[in-house]
């Protein structure tokens, strides 16, 4: 530690403004600021500060994930073997989906972060961490099968135009995730839809099971009405998650363990996870009261969207972002609930596409500037109204 | 029949280092200090030349856009020097202390039966007015103005602040004089503010021509913008005064004896005090004073805190007692680097509001912190974290936003008259995007005063 410690203070002139690698001055202390917890201390205000900061914020949450990501390193490794048919034993199915994840992340991170980088460079701030969290969202949102280039492509999307456009982490509208997620969908529709992208290796065709079709639930459940749901994973595959699907979306389970930690430690709100399920269990509900005959997507039993798809996911990890939820506490019951509420619309009525979580999240991201400014408005109101009736008594 | 209100937001920050109650010394330093900057926004227009001789309550210098306002000598001696700083700006006047406190004696009209007028006026002559705080804003009040009502907390949940119910129980019937003035002065009462966990015990629930409210919760429970905030919010237009108990003993002190007495008992505490206890001393002391009581066989420097870790001032071991200060908190400067200390799993030692380390484990234990800013200063992240320690109908983040963008209509509807900077420090301590949030609110209070003069 003192030898690593020494070395850093030998290194710090040369990076320091004016040195010779002055202009690399927020790498450094992006990197220094990574290894030691620096010894600023305080010059103004509180004299003492609370132990949390950025880097333990975005640690706990990359733990959060750590269920729901070794789950679905596994889960590829299972559903490639179900798709051609192989048995092979736990760690070698694990080892199998952990060799097809990891270049995922390895690409997500180098190209988000070299952007990151280099947008603190340019603006000579301190390099933010709001992207140790994004750079292991995204891969966990993208199917297996999808191309790294496409990946690569759609991170440097969503950083420089999700957020560095805005001025960096904290002022981002949408969440750079779910940007990047939207962008393969809509910029790639031809490389990356239909069913057999979920599972490693089923684009390609060769040595598939005889009729092994590799759609998720919802993309069934979607086409063919409930009844051709029969056959297929039930509840409890989708609940624990061993279904087709996004690499760390499919179980329900994991991601409910990764909520209990963010919502034990404080870090998310779990009034928006609350308010989502509530939204979408509201929805699930009225469709199951309207719908036409039992073989209606309409009557699709509710507890079933909250384990399909990415809903879990979203409302765990995605709704909650601090920076593009609601931020006022008023506000954050509505805007949970309103995606909660969408996410079902759109997955029940909209014709082209089986899931609406991604679209959902993005539109109450929009709107939650308009509904905090609702919530806040009343606050005002509530202090003007208090003066006016003082002024009658005087 | 007092009113009982229960706040549930905030947090009682478990520092290490609680004064034991007794009283070790009194302590009379050689030098004392005036400092002008004491006085938020006040720009001093000085009285006294290098070699003067004052008494106690001997006018030291006066505020420049209101000359009727005076500060005093809290002890007497002879003036030894100005310490001026860049452009001249005059930052302490250095008074040497003689053995006997010789006081000057002012003829004081009577509390009951005189006109209001000459009650206001015996306060601007004593030098006390500068104890009387309005809201908005917080600074001296204006003695022109007639206040909505006056308001007083009886105690402070600050972390490790003096416990009145000590440090002032000799001080009540001069206490109870001091509000019977105050009570003169307003139509609205003087409104008292007491702890629930001893508001049957504390000496201060016989105050007689005060209301009383009780408040139950962590800190800032004692903060009177919070009571405030809970009894009657400050609107536009309105201004309300506020006052501390020590002040109060201060005031009646001028009026039964007819002399500036402002020496009060004050706490001396912190994790870096050998033996945390009480000391009688005057505003001004200087800190070196107590410095036999600093622990210096550590590692780490102390930090010499003239006031509470959360609002205090660093004045460093060769400064003085800020003149609202009741208590001096010694903690350790936290100049060390720790090898991802960010990633520790556990980190005992440390605390934090949220549960992210393991101190929500130990609710009992008291903690030795430092002044580490624990990561680095990154733009707002979250907006939670703040309303979860503000117990005020306020949202902070937006207030926040509005000052720094410089709005000033914005501000004023999101609550600029009602908030003062004490009112945000524990937004400040549990921001983990280190943002100094004190000091935007101390910005936002001084561009309004600029904005609406």
């Amino acid at each position: 530690m003192k030898v690593l410690r020494n070395l850093l203070d030998k290194m710090k002139p040369t990076f320091s403004h004016g040195g010779k690698l002055g202009f690399l001055h927020s790498t450094f202390d992006a990197f220094e600021t990574f290894i030691f917890v620096p010894d600023t201390v305080t010059k103004r205000g509180a004299h003492i500060r609370d132990s949390i900061d950025l880097k333990r914020t975005m640690t706990v949450v990359i733990v959060a994930l750590m269920p729901a990501l070794l789950f679905g390193m596994y889960n590829v490794g299972y559903q490639h073997n179900l798709a051609f048919g192989l048995e092979k034993s736990f760690w070698d199915t694990f080892f199998f989906g952990f060799l097809k994840v990891l270049p995922l992340i390895i690409v997500s991170y180098v190209v988000g972060l070299g952007i990151e980088f280099i947008a603190a460079q340019i603006r000579g701030h301190e390099v933010n961490e709001g992207y140790l969290v994004t750079g292991m969202l995204i891969p966990l949102i993208m199917p297996v099968d999808v191309p790294l280039w496409i990946l690569a492509l759609s991170v440097a999307f969503a950083v420089i135009v999700g957020k560095e456009v805005f001025g960096g982490t904290g002022m981002n509208i949408w969440n750079p995730a779910l940007l990047s997620r939207a962008f393969v969908f809509f910029a790639y529709p031809s490389q990356i839809s239909g069913d057999k992208i979920w599972i490693e290796g089923l684009t390609n065709g060769a040595g598939v099971v005889d009729g092994f079709s590799g759609a998720t639930p919802m993309a069934i459940a979607k086409a063919g009405g409930i009844t051709s749901m029969t056959g297929y994973p039930g509840f409890g595959d989708m609940f624990f998650g061993f279904i087709p699907g996004s690499i760390g979306e499919t179980s329900t389970l994991a991601i409910m363990i990764g909520a209990a930690i963010l919502i034990f430690t404080g870090i998310a709100s779990w009034k928006v996870i609350v308010s989502v399920v509530a939204g979408g269990v509201s929805i699930g509900l009225l469709c199951n009261a309207f719908a036409p005959n039992p073989d209606s997507y309409l009557a699709l039993p509710f507890y079933n969207h909250l384990v399909m798809g990415g809903f879990a996911f979203g409302a765990v990890f995605m709704a909650t972002d601090p920076v593009t939820c609601a931020q006022t506490e008023k506000g954050k019951w509505i805007y949970g609930f309103l995606i909660g509420a969408m996410a079902i619309i759109i997955r029940v009525f909209n014709p082209g596409y089986p899931e609406g979580m991604m679209l959902s999240i993005l539109l109450l991201n929009t709107f939650a500037p308009l509904i905090d400014y609702n919530v806040v408005q009343s606050n005002i109101k509530r202090r003007l109204k208090r003066a006016s009736v003082k002024t009658k008594e005087a | 029949m007092s009113k009982y209100i229960r706040l549930t937001k905030g947090l009682d920050i478990p520092l290490d280092g609680k004064a034991n109650p007794q009283i070790s010394k009194t302590i009379s330093s050689d030098i004392i200090a005036v400092k002008p900057s004491d006085f938020k926004l006040v720009i001093p227009k000085l009285l006294v030349k290098e070699g003067d001789y004052l008494k106690a309550g001997s006018p030291v210098f006066a505020d420049k856009k209101n000359p009727q306002i005076i500060f005093a000598s809290p002890c007497s001696g002879t003036v030894s020097e100005i310490v001026r700083g860049e452009k001249r700006k005059i930052l302490e006047i250095r008074i040497k202390t003689e053995e006997n406190n010789n006081h000057l004696q002012f003829e004081v009209p009577d509390i009951f039966k005189s006109e209001k007028e000459a009650l206001i006026n015996a306060l601007l002559v004593s030098g006390l007015w500068a104890t009387i705080i309005q809201r908005p804003y917080g600074i001296i009040a204006n003695p022109e103005i007639k206040p909505k009502a006056i308001f007083v907390s009886g105690f402070d949940s600050s972390p490790l602040a003096p416990d009145f119910d000590f440090t002032l129980k000799s001080e009540l019937e001069n206490i109870q004089a001091g509000v019977s003035v105050l009570s003169r002065l307003t139509t609205g009462g003087v409104h008292i503010g007491l702890n629930a966990d001893n508001h049957a015990s504390t000496p201060f629930h016989r105050l007689e021509k005060t209301i009383q409210h009780i408040f139950k919760g962590p800190h800032p429970a004692g903060n009177v913008g919070v009571q405030i905030n809970h009894i009657s919010p400050v609107n536009k237009g309105d201004i309300v005064w506020t006052i501390d108990l020590y002040s109060l003993a201060a005031i009646g002190k001028l009026f039964l004896k007819g002399i500036y007495d402002v020496s009060k008992v004050i706490a001396v505490t912190g994790p870096r005090v050998k033996n945390p206890s009480y000391v009688k001393t005057y505003p001004g002391m200087a800190i070196s004073a107590i410095s036999d009581m600093a622990d210096k066989n550590q590692e780490l420097p102390v930090r010499f805190i003239s006031g509470n870790v959360l609002t205090g001032e660093n004045v460093g071991e060769k400064g003085f007692l800020g003149f609202y200060h009741n208590q001096i908190t010694l903690i350790s400067e936290g100049r060390y680097h720790e090898l991802f200390g960010w990633a520790k799993p556990f980190r005992a030692k440390k605390f934090s509001f949220s549960r992210s380390y393991i101190s929500w484990l130990m609710p009992k234990k008291e903690y030795s912190l430092d002044t580490n800013l624990n990561g680095g200063e990154r733009a707002f992240i979250t907006s939670e974290v703040y309303q979860k320690v503000l117990p005020m109908d306020i949202y902070a983040t937006y207030l926040l936003k509005a000052i720094l963008a410089g709005d000033i209509d914005k501000m004023e509807e999101l609550g600029i008259y009602e908030v003062v900077e004490e009112d945000f420090a524990l937004c400040e301590f549990v921001c983990p995007s280190k943002i100094n949030i004190q000091q935007i609110i101390s910005d936002g209070i001084e561009l309004m005063v600029k904005e609406m003069a």
